[in-house]
């Protein structure tokens, strides 16, 4: 919201700069910031009156204007304006004047007629971005003003963003109050009379819905000017606060909003059938609006209605059919009080915004709409003459919104400062509550109906704080007991994890957890995700249920950006349906893709392959982890390993499936690992051993085996039959080719073998070999390869 | 026989001298320490003929001759040191490596900046006693907006600014907020707990993601108040910028919190003009929260803030645009090694 400072300082006038006022209010809660009005004001601009228009003979577009601008001699101007006609009264620059915009006015010859100056839009005052032909002014307006007098050009605007909870202060009147409360001075209320009722006009009004409409008054006004022009003043104000000028009526409508807070409506009476009805909306119900949007209406929607329907979409938007014109010379003003929850969901539901809704849906002073209408009968008797009706109210205006028990103790215990309490109760009271106290150190504090946000006892606590002053608390270091703690050392942490793998080279990355739907459903079919119900694009429509669909993009992305290679690992949740609800798991998971090592000088570059990321796993998840060959279906059906774990499923880990690659243009090779965090996370206290202080043995057996009979199987034949003696068993070769029958392959390992007491002799080692080799033989059909 | 052994020897000892000088490497060497002092060496029959010789001029002779033998020996040696010395020195030199050639292997990766900035937070706030927790990310609108006292009509639980799913049931938590909630209901106070994790709201452009994180901290305990958080959170902000911020402290509205703040820091270059950057909200935690996850209001109190941390990320290492986060250009992200 924007308001001229101008105005705000006839209601409130302290001793401090625009600048020193809105850093005040900054520090009371209030976002404020003043600018001037206008960056550069116009220079040699006067009010001028055209007194005769003649065509231009060389341009059909341009007219020849006499003006008189109060320099004794008329002056002949050339416009292009539609508007220019004689008894206008225009903002008119003389030979030497600067148009804000820079632009110098001098004597010139327009097309063979002489110009002495040049009439000015709005626009060419600086006053608004566009604008259609001269800005008319007040007929009453004196020739030879200078503009920046007469339009009071030499303004500040303030500009507020306020939170939601202080719709009291968004007005004159408003933020006057707590300028005032801030700077401990009075407020100049201006007094308004109540209209002496010459008429007996009158609409009557029902409330069918007190709970969305608590409080109602309205009054015809009769006999008004249908040619009444809104005054400059007026104008201009309503222009510093973003507000067009439109129509008399229209315009002291929004004038009130802007000054008291109370938005209003002004009826054509005339287009009126019947009594005024406020009431909910009928299924079907439909109401073209002010701004010729035509809205299907919800039964939950609050109407003002009459005998022919919906006139208005209450607190929101007016009906286009029921306002006023420029043939209106009968007015129904409406002031009304109605409930923000109903307002704001109604808005929200036909995404209407307006300064109305803004304010209702905040909260308006429930005790305001008398004044307010007060006001706009006295304005529009002002500007549009007519006679006023007498009032019709429906409900009450409450006399105070609140009593709250205040305790002293309460208010240094929440703020952790000791405040006086004079001070408290003089805050408390700049703000127009009454406190009286009850007991020691409590009070009863009466909260005025404009603000109607103070419900409870912290409320009033913040109020004490914020005029206090946040700044005035000093920092409070509490003696708080020493809760001292460390996570459990048989507990995996994660940020260890992730240091191992940067060491690793591996680089963390952070991507979305709502994946493209048709991504996910290629890698992870069978899972099913939760869909959002309002996503923000279609490929981002889906929570992911593998950390894959958001590392598989990662890849192309920087691919596409000449990345060679990559080792990329991301932390976080999957998500997944699982019946009527859903569920969230923590995983850890991986890519690598490209060439094994960065292009260097001493290793050959080679692909990476299923070995690297399995070298990634057993660094960080130590050999509890188990491979075995199973089918997934974004992975290659012959590089996938299911990951294992005390017997238990917990990860992935594989070869980008060829056939998703191609689909996916992916040429390079690719590996992915994911693995469920919460199954690997436990951890094993070490137990050590003691070591042998004897020499080992080592026995080296290569095995001749089918193709089928996999390493794993091998070792656990070898471990099975060695003995208590084997303490390490290595793989060192494999080997297939010149030699090997076909569909064979050889795996050489070596066997470690000690005792802690003793150095073993040679024929219990050859012994344990041997019987390593039967049963190898035996149980794999494997041979000894001499 | 005096005058004919003499030049003898001496004819001997520069005979050796010159081969020893002429040997190029240890076998030269070995050949003439055998050659000259081995057992049957000319040096060692000189020694043995002495036996032959008169008395008189066996000492002076003897003499002479153990003379030769010890200069040679020593010159044996001498050679024989210069030549490993020499041969250590070629080999060395044939070993050179060009020690500016980059190293081997695998290069280290890096944290994302956010992660980086999440555990320097976790760092400073788990060293002044808060414990990290963590919760679900698909919340329900109890937890997320009731518990916290966001009421119905309140413009965040509009569907433009919250991403639902299950037809309404569920939601992506907007705020890190219900992990407070559920943290009051599991435990007793005193509660001191800090919660970093992804949020999400319906917002996307230049400075919005519909994705970013926040770190949410809590303290309830008996009597803790707006001084408690002022003293903590500006302890925060001095720890994690590395200097002494100045901090602005200016009331502010939450639904969750009474009073509410939000925390400004000056920032800028002093010389060049500086400005008031919001970096966090704050305030004290309303009693209906309170309430709500069953906490005798009227016993203890709590503070309650919450931070973007790509917010301070950005800030502390000078990055102006959110959507370098999540795009995952491994060139920008390597530059947090």
């Amino acid at each position: 919201m924007k308001l001229s400072e101008n105005w705000l300082r006839e209601w409130v006038n302290p001793q401090a700069t625009a600048a020193e006022l809105a850093h005040k209010l900054n520090m009371a809660g209030l976002e404020a910031e003043a600018e001037p009005m206008l960056a550069v004001l116009p220079k040699g601009i006067v009010v001028g009156k055209i007194l005769s228009t003649t065509p231009h003979p060389q341009a059909d577009r341009l007219r020849v204007c006499e003006v008189d601008a109060g320099t004794g001699e008329v002056l002949q101007i050339v416009c292009g304006a539609a508007n220019a006609r004689p008894g206008i009264l225009i903002p008119a620059a003389l030979p030497g004047a600067v148009l804000p915009n820079g632009t110098q006015v001098g004597k010139a010859a327009l097309r063979g007629v002489e110009s002495s100056g040049m009439l000015c839009s709005a626009s060419e005052l600086g006053l608004v971005e566009k604008s259609d032909g001269l800005l008319e002014l007040d007929l009453t307006a004196k020739p030879g003003t200078p503009i920046e007098q007469h339009l009071g050009l030499v303004d500040n605007t303030v500009v507020l963003e306020l939170t939601p909870n202080r719709g009291d202060c968004l007005s004159i009147s408003g933020l006057a109050r707590e300028t005032a409360a801030l700077y401990g001075i009075p407020v100049n209320v201006p007094r308004i009379k109540p209209a002496v009722v010459e008429s007996e006009g009158r609409i009557g009004v029902v409330v069918d819905d007190p709970a969305g409409c608590p409080h109602y008054v309205g009054r015809v006004v009769e006999g008004l000017n249908a040619a009444a022009r809104t005054p400059d003043w007026m104008s201009e104000r309503l222009r510093r606060s973003g507000i067009r000028t439109i129509h008399p009526v229209v315009d002291i409508t929004n004038y009130v909003l802007l000054e008291l807070g109370q938005p209003m409506h002004g009826f054509d009476a005339e287009k009126l059938k019947g009594a005024i009805r406020v009431r909910r909306a009928k299924v079907g119900e439909q109401l073209k609006l002010l701004n010729e949007q035509t809205v299907t209406l919800d039964p939950r929607d609050l109407l003002i209605t009459d005998g022919s329907g919906p006139l208005v979409l209450a607190g929101i938007m007016g009906g286009e059919a029921s306002g006023c014109s420029s043939t209106t010379t009968s007015i129904f003003l409406e002031a009304a009080c109605f409930e923000p929850v109903s307002i704001a969901t109604s808005g929200r539901r036909h995404k209407l915004l307006s300064d109305s809704r803004y304010r209702f849906e905040r909260g308006v002073d429930p005790a305001l709409q008398r004044q307010a209408l007060e006001r706009a009968t006295a304005l529009v008797q002002d500007i549009c003459g007519g006679k006023a009706g007498p009032i019709v109210e429906v409900g009450t205006a409450p006399h105070h919104v609140a009593d709250i028990t205040l305790r002293h103790s309460q208010v240094n215990r929440l703020l952790g400062c000791e405040i006086p309490a004079d001070t408290i109760v003089r805050l408390l009271k700049s703000l127009g509550m009454a406190v009286a106290p009850t007991a020691a150190s409590t009070w009863k504090v009466t909260v005025p109906p404009h603000r109607y946000d103070l419900r409870i006892e912290a409320d009033l606590v913040e109020e004490v704080g914020r005029l206090y002053g946040y700044d005035n608390i000093s920092p409070r270091a509490y003696a708080a007991e020493l809760a001292p703690f460390s996570a459990a050392e048989t507990v995996r942490q994660l940020d260890r994890v992730k240091d191992t793998l940067i060491a690793r080279g591996y680089q963390e990355v952070v991507t979305y957890s709502f994946v493209d739907p048709k991504l996910q459903a290629q890698l992870d079919p069978e899972t099913p995700g939760v869909m959002l119900d309002n996503p923000i694009a279609e490929t981002m429509a889906v929570m992911r249920t593998t950390i894959w669909s958001g590392l598989i993009p990662t890849w192309q992305y920087n691919r596409q950006r000449q990345q060679k290679r990559a080792r990329l690992f991301e932390a976080g949740a999957v998500y997944t349906l699982d019946g009527e609800t859903n569920r969230e798991q923590a995983k850890l998971a991986g890519l690598i893709a490209g060439s094994a090592l960065p292009e260097q000088w001493g290793a050959a570059g080679r692909p990476v392959d299923f070995f690297d990321a399995k070298a990634d796993l057993d660094a960080l998840f130590g050999t509890s982890l188990r491979y075995e060959p199973a089918r997934h279906p974004a992975l290659h059906p012959g590089r996938t390993a299911r990951v294992v774990r005390n017997g238990a499923a917990v990860g992935w880990l594989g070869a980008l499936h060829p056939k998703l690659a191609e689909t996916l243009d992916i040429a390079d090779s690719l590996y992915l690992f994911e693995m469920d965090w919460d199954a690997v996370r436990d951890l094993a206290l070490p137990t050590p051993e003691a070591v042998s202080e004897f020499p080992s043995s080592r026995r080296d057996l290569a095995f001749v085996v089918a193709e089928d009979v996999s390493a794993g199987a091998l070792a656990e034949v070898i471990r099975a039959s060695a003995g208590p003696l084997l303490k390490t068993l290595q793989t060192f070769d494999v080997y297939r080719g010149a030699g090997l029958p076909a569909g064979c392959k050889s795996i050489a390992f070596g066997l470690i073998f000690q005792d802690y007491s003793r150095t073993l002799n040679l024929e219990e080692v050859d012994a344990a070999a041997h019987s390593v080799a039967a049963s190898v033989h035996a149980r794999l059909g494997g041979l000894v390869r001499d | 026989m005096n005058e004919t052994s003499t030049p003898n020897l001496d004819a001997l000892l520069t005979g050796a001298q010159a081969d020893i000088a002429a040997a190029a490497d240890p076998r030269a060497i070995e050949t003439l320490r055998v050659d000259l002092l081995g057992k049957k060496g000319r040096v060692t029959d000189l020694l043995k003929s002495l036996g032959a010789m008169p008395h008189e001029q066996r000492k002076a002779f003897g003499e002479q001759i153990n003379k030769v033998k010890e200069q040679l020996s020593a010159e044996l040696e001498s050679r024989a040191r210069a030549i490993a010395d020499a041969e250590l020195e070629r080999r060395l030199a044939s070993e050179t490596i060009d020690v500016t050639l980059p190293g081997r292997g695998e290069p280290a990766g890096a944290l994302h900046p956010v992660s980086r900035t999440i555990r320097r937070i976790e760092q400073i706030f788990n060293s002044m006693g808060f414990e990290s927790v963590q919760g679900p990310e698909i919340e329900d609108d109890w937890h997320n907006f009731q518990a916290l006292n966001i009421p119905e009509s309140h413009p965040a639980r509009a569907m433009q600014d919250t991403f639902y799913a299950l037809n309404g049931a569920r939601l992506l938590r907007t705020h890190t907020s219900p992990v407070q909630v559920r943290t009051m209901l599991d435990r007793k106070p005193p509660i001191r707990i800090i919660c970093p994790g992804r949020v999400y709201r319906v917002d996307f452009d230049r400075t919005h993601s519909p994705m970013f994180h926040q770190v949410e901290g809590l303290y309830v305990a008996e009597n803790v108040g707006l001084a408690d958080l002022k003293h903590d959170l500006t302890t925060f902000l001095k720890l994690f910028f590395e200097r002494d911020v100045e901090a602005l402290f200016r009331p502010s509205y939450f639904p969750f919190v009474e009073p509410g703040a939000d925390v400004h820091i000056r920032w800028g270059d002093p010389e060049k003009g500086t400005r008031w950057l919001e970096v966090l909200g704050c305030g004290v935690i309303h009693p209906n929260v309170l309430a709500a996850v069953g906490i005798d209001p009227e016993r203890y109190t709590g503070y309650a803030f919450g931070m973007g941390v790509e917010r301070l990320t950005m800030l502390r290492y000078g990055v102006d645009d959110l959507r370098l986060f999540f795009n995952n250009d491994l060139r920008f992200l390597e530059q947090f090694k």
